[in-house]
């Protein structure tokens, strides 16, 4: 809950400073709307892990998690996903320290981390299918395939908008509010690392077990 | 190159659809007519649809929540009218598939179409006013919530008149709603428009809680918020926590429907138990997220109108956060009949019950807000005092039907039909009603007409009983709900009452049509010059009516929590400031236009898999909002001078009218009481 | 207490007589379990009288007393708090609440659908199928089966196996007390009495499609020997119902007419639960065939049926969302 300071520090912020014509928002409101979202992003993912959890053993008599998941390369995709986030770190230190190219280069390795993942995931679903284990086998297979599936949709997301943030960034610099997007898609981007994680964890550790 | 679209998807053989087309395309015709000949179209673009002020949009969702309701009405009349009529040997004049839809489509249209826009509507209207905020935090995402619930308003429409709606009941429990079971586009309708709207109504919650944390004038403590606004908050608390579930929900049947998926079917391994509890989660909150903007509504109108402050006003902040909170934890009194073991049950019967306590606990607090106060008659008192009496009769057929062991026998019976109608009209219809003949004045600078608003409440009360007394009895008779026809002539002669009681609200709805004519006619008469036509408490009475655009000239220092009030009593409310400051604003835009359009396009398209229409829409979508973050021209200031010759015009006014006016709002004197 | 109890309950039947120029089946059972269900309704009634006849009463007194035009009443204008109410108008609703969940605690469990009712007498079993739009009642006692037409003799408790051939449903005998689900893939249970002969009606509650207003049934409570006339009725019917019966009954079809079958496949039932379960379907569903014979016999019967008690200990998600599988 915001303390009363903070709101007036708001309000001092709007009525008395305004006369120098800075931008509206001071960034703190647009931090706490994203976290709000991604809490309720969160919950989105709850829901599919909460339906894996209950569906993860109905496989119907088609194969299980166990037959299904190779480990070392999901290995592999989790490292891309993790460097991804600290290269993405390297980033926001560029952006603090005001080195604009840095900030685009480091963007773009992270782009080319998150792609990479995104390709291997892709890779890994159109496998599943070629052997006969698509979202349409088992309830447990629809959930994988809907929980993984929707990780990587978000990712792909980030991704756009990594584009998108480039682009801003090359054309008009590190101004207040490419700074403010840009913190709001580093939240989303280690958002997104820590589901996988649990992805991670519950769906193939759990599976290969 | 159209999907499952082709022209056989018109129901040509409906005579009551076609009927609808026709007076639905007539009408629009004329509406077009007017708007082109009158030269409207750039006003409306410029100053409505494109427009991002709060006060505008919640205008406009509660104009389509009035034109729903309309609709939403007229499928209660259609299956009132065909249970008086549908008795022993007769079939009535709906066949089974066209009265599933009715129903199902009643529900969807009355909780999301309706009941929502309202309560988003006058928080959008309320809100900001009431904390002395210019605007909400993020104001294009407003506009952009509201153009997403418009799309699934269009697809809800559309489906009446192309292709078919769901025949499933509102919640689609699988399989019924699975592909195997409902193989039309009804579900897919039902699926599109509810994630459509669901994800303005996400976006809008989140926008209130950033608005109400980060932007309360300076002062405003949470204690010193006023409750309407604090219900507010909650709700779209709730709203943040329970929508992305719904989400879920619907898009795991979507997986099911679209990409033979098995989460909720009955074979491979599909479990819809899971269907069940998950729209439940998100179910029973979104009960609590309707009402409880409506408690906050009665105790701002039962204080203003008893000329007293809220009785308890902690303890209301505090039964609003406990309902909220315990709003999560009673889902499953939804299917006790569903073979839960007896504790299970009895947990979620008891956290049910205990939800009664904070309730009456407010309703306790407005009965002593009324003690010792001087209670005026006006509409949105009369609405509250009728919701008073009507609420309590509610809450205990809820508390009744929250022990198991009764549930046993009255779950899925009319009788629960006729106790939620009794909580959701006798608790959001009338205090949305209450709420808009409050806060009208604030919106359009003239009061609503007082006996029309009388009349239509007394039509609604009288009405609501006559209409679902008998279905309670028809509970304890053994009716089970959503019936098309039934052997048992010994129902016919309550259903008959029961219709005879549709007709009587429909009587009181054409009365609030009545009243906003006659209101708009002889806006002159019902004019508000003082900007507070009840003696009202809070900050948003300190402003003219109209609100002007950026709601406050200078943003007020808040110290005590009625401080309207308190300035008035001490004689400082309309001291005009020496200087007026530069005001900052964001500048209106047409994306949440578009995003919408092309929202309704990709919903339209997966309804009918169109997929090149779908990319379209999707594309369209992406591309839009794209553009606007390249877009920097997104705000403007408001130069000193002009904001002075506003307020300056406002003051003059004010002045005018208290010399025409002994005593211009009864402020009485202070006294101390022990 | 207990004179308490009895008191409230006329309070209740207070209401219920002002209610009752007609007959309302709900409040006039005809078996244990809807009797003490109407008790139930009653006492409960009863008690939150206690708070909602002041209300009302206060809701109505209180805004006429203190109207505006009535200056002789008192007014003060800046009363805003008292502990004391506070503290009333919270414990009261409170101690109400309490007292009715120890009454919703014991009555959960005394009316547990899935509890076997306490009697001398020895139980009927009747396994019960949901199908678009009608109801196949089978005696696997008896052998036999009939489709809307349930008959069972009084003063024994009838010991019902509940599930769906597609989608929900809910069986439910207003006059015999409590409803449960019907659902495709696994067994509910619910355990009735009647105490009196007589012809209830019975029906879906829970909505189906399009035929779900005809699926009605007759429950037929009667004699020991009228049970057992309506049992060789039922056996001399020459229809039979195997696995082709089975499948042309299973058809959706309206406003089915009353049928006995006079011989049914041993183990219908369970069979009509495995071919919507997970483990056993899958080459099943990808044939689309149902395969009634043969894909279950190796297991026994009780380890396949979904007995969601099983799971009562644990957090009510899980105990609720966890379909029926087979035991491994």
């Amino acid at each position: 809950m915001s303390s009363p300071a903070v709101s007036a520090t708001h309000g001092a912020l709007d009525d008395v400073t305004h006369g120098g014509h800075e931008h509206h928002d001071d960034g703190s409101k647009t931090l706490l709307g994203f976290w709000i979202y991604l809490m309720s992003d969160c919950l989105i993912f709850s829901g599919l892990f909460a339906t894996f959890a209950v569906l993860g053993n109905s496989t119907a008599g088609g194969p299980t998690a166990k037959e299904l998941f190779e480990l070392p390369y999901v290995l592999g995709e989790t490292m891309l996903l993790l460097i991804s986030s600290v290269t993405f770190g390297m980033a926001m230190l560029s952006m603090h320290a005001g080195k604009k190219g840095g900030v685009v280069a480091w963007l773009a390795v992270t782009f080319l981390f998150g792609a990479g993942f995104i390709g291997m995931e892709v890779y890994e679903f159109a496998k599943l299918v070629h052997e006969g284990a698509g979202p349409s086998t088992s309830a447990f297979l629809s959930s994988y395939f809907t929980l993984v599936g929707t990780h990587g949709l978000h990712v792909t997301c980030g991704l756009i908008w990594l584009v998108v943030m480039m682009d801003q960034i090359r054309r008009f610099g590190l101004t207040d509010a490419t700074q403010r997007r840009l913190s709001c898609l580093s939240l989303f981007w280690h958002f997104l690392d820590i589901v996988w994680i649990c992805v991670f964890t519950f769906v193939y550790l759990r599976g290969a077990i | 190159m159209f999907g499952k679209l082709t022209l056989d998807a018109v129901p040509y053989h409906e005579p009551i659809v076609m009927g609808t087309l026709v007076a639905v395309i007539l009408g629009g015709l004329a509406m077009l007519a007017i708007v082109t000949k009158f030269r409207l179209w750039g006003y409306l673009w410029k100053e409505w649809f494109t427009s991002v002020d709060h006060k505008k949009i919640g205008i406009m969702y509660i104009i389509v929540a009035l034109v729903m309701l309309l609709r939403g009405f007229s499928d209660a009349i259609m299956m009132r009218a065909q249970q008086a009529m549908a008795a022993g040997e007769s079939a009535g004049y709906l066949p089974p598939h066209h009265f599933d839809q009715v129903f199902t489509a009643h529900g969807v249209i009355m909780i999301f179409f309706v009941a929502m826009p309202f309560i988003t509507g006058l928080m959008n209207m309320v809100v900001p006013l009431q904390i002395g905020a210019r605007d909400v935090a993020y104001p294009f995402l407003n506009s952009l919530s509201f153009w997403l619930f418009m799309s699934g308003v269009v697809l809800v429409m559309v489906s009446l008149f192309v292709g078919d709606f769901a025949a499933t009941g509102w919640l689609a429990y699988p399989p019924l709603s699975g592909i195997k079971y409902s193989p039309t586009v009804g579900v897919d309708y039902y699926i599109w428009s509810l994630q459509l709207s669901g994800l303005g109504t996400t976006l809008s919650g989140i926008n209130f809680i950033v608005t109400i944390m980060k932007m309360r004038a300076p002062g405003m403590t949470l204690m010193k918020m006023p409750v309407f606004t604090w219900t507010a908050l909650v709700t779209n608390i709730l709203i943040v926590a329970a929508f992305p579930i719904l989400t879920v929900t619907l898009a795991l049947l979507t997986a099911d429907r679209y990409l033979d998926m098995h989460f909720f079917t009955n074979e491979l391994g599909g479990n819809a138990m899971m269907y069940v509890n998950m729209i439940w989660i998100w179910g029973h909150p979104e009960v609590y997220i309707l009402i409880l903007p409506c408690f906050g509504a009665y105790s701002e109108i039962v204080a203003t109108f008893s000329k007293k402050p809220l009785f308890g006003y902690k303890s209301m902040v505090y039964a609003t956060s406990c309902i909220g909170v315990l709003s999560f934890v009673v889902w499953l009194h939804h299917f006790f009949t569903m073979g839960s073991g007896a504790s299970v049950n009895a947990f979620f019967g008891i956290t049910t019950m205990i939800i009664s306590v904070p309730t009456g606990a407010k309703l306790f607090n407005w009965l002593f807000t009324m003690y010792r106060g001087r209670v005026e008659y006006n509409v949105p008192m009369l609405w509250t005092v009728g919701f008073m009496v009507t609420f309590v009769i509610g809450g205990v057929t809820g508390v009744l039907m929250a022990v198991p062991g009764a549930d046993f026998v009255l779950h899925n019976s009319v009788f629960l039909i006729a106790h939620f109608h009794n909580v959701i009209i006798g608790g959001v219809v009338f205090g949305v009603f209450a709420a808009i003949n409050y806060w009208f004045p604030k919106a359009f600078g003239f009061r609503l007409n007082e006996f029309w608003g009388k009349a239509s409440f007394w039509c609604w009360l009288v009405g609501f009983w006559m209409a679902f007394a008998p279905l309670y009895v028809l509970g304890l008779k053994g009716m089970t709900r959503r019936m098309n026809h039934y052997a048992n002539p010994d129902w016919q002669p309550y259903l008959i009452v029961a219709a005879m009681g549709a007709a009587v609200i429909a009587v009181g709805i054409l009365c609030t049509l009545v009243q906003f004519y006659v209101s708009i006619r002889d806006r002159k008469k019902l004019t508000d010059p003082s900007g507070d036509p009840w003696g009202g408490r809070t900050l948003e009475w300190a402003i003219s009516s109209p609100a002007p655009f950026y709601n406050f000239a200078i943003v007020p220092q808040i110290k005590e929590l009625d401080q309207f009030w308190e300035d008035k009593q001490n004689g400082v409310a309309y001291v005009q400031p020496a200087k007026y400051e530069d005001i900052h604003m964001p500048r209106n835009t047409g994306v949440g236009v578009v995003m919408g359009a092309f929202g309704t396009v990709l919903g339209f398209a997966l309804v009918w898999h169109i997929w090149w229409m779908a990319a379209l829409g999707l594309v369209g979508m992406i591309a839009a909002f794209i553009v606007r973050a390249y877009d920097r021209d997104i705000d403007y200031w408001v130069p000193a001078a002009e904001v002075e010759k506003i307020e300056r015009s406002r003051h003059a006014q004010l002045k005018q009218f208290q010399t025409t006016q002994v005593a211009p709002v009864a402020a009485p004197q202070r006294q101390k009481v022990a | 207490m207990q004179a308490l109890f009895s008191r409230l309950r006329y309070a209740g039947v207070g209401v219920a007589v002002l209610l009752s120029g007609c007959n309302l089946e709900v409040l006039t059972p005809k078996g244990d379990v809807g009797v003490h269900e109407k008790s139930l309704i009653l006492i409960a009634l009863g008690l939150m009288a206690v708070v909602a006849i002041p209300v009302i009463a206060m809701t109505l007194w209180f805004p006429w007393r203190y109207r505006s035009s009535n200056k002789k009443a008192t007014y003060a204008p800046n009363w805003s708090h008292s502990n004391k109410i506070e503290v009333v108008v919270w414990t009261i609703p409170a101690i109400i609440v309490a007292i009715l969940a120890v009454i919703t605690w014991t009555s959960s469990h005394e009316l547990d659908p899935y509890k076997p009712l306490e009697s001398e007498a020895k139980p009927v079993t009747v396994q019960v199928v949901s199908m678009d739009w009608k109801w196949l009642f089978v005696y696997p006692e008896y052998g036999v089966a009939s489709v809307n037409e349930l008959a069972f003799p009084t003063d024994r408790p009838v010991n019902l196996q509940i599930t769906s051939d597609s989608v929900m449903n809910a069986f439910f005998i207003p006059q015999l007390g409590s409803q449960i689900y019907a659902m495709a893939g696994m067994e509910t249970k619910l355990h009735l009495i009647a105490r009196e002969p007589g012809t209830y009606a019975g029906l879906s509650t829970n909505f189906s499609g399009e035929g779900f207003s005809d699926m009605h049934f007759k429950a037929i409570a009667t004699s020991e020997d009228g049970f057992n006339e309506w049992i060789a009725k039922a056996k001399a019917s020459q229809a039979n119902l195997d696995d082709a019966g089975y499948k042309a009954l299973a058809q959706p079809s309206e406003k089915a007419p009353v049928a006995y079958y006079g011989n049914v496949t041993p183990n219908l039932f369970v069979n009509v639960i495995n071919q919507h379960m997970g483990e056993m379907s899958h080459d099943a569903a990808k044939h689309g065939e149902m395969q009634m014979e043969g894909m279950h016999h190796d297991a026994p019967q009780e380890s396949m049926q979904m007995d969601m008690h099983n799971h009562e200990g644990g957090d009510a998600v899980s105990s609720n969302i966890t379909p029926a599988k087979a035991e491994k």
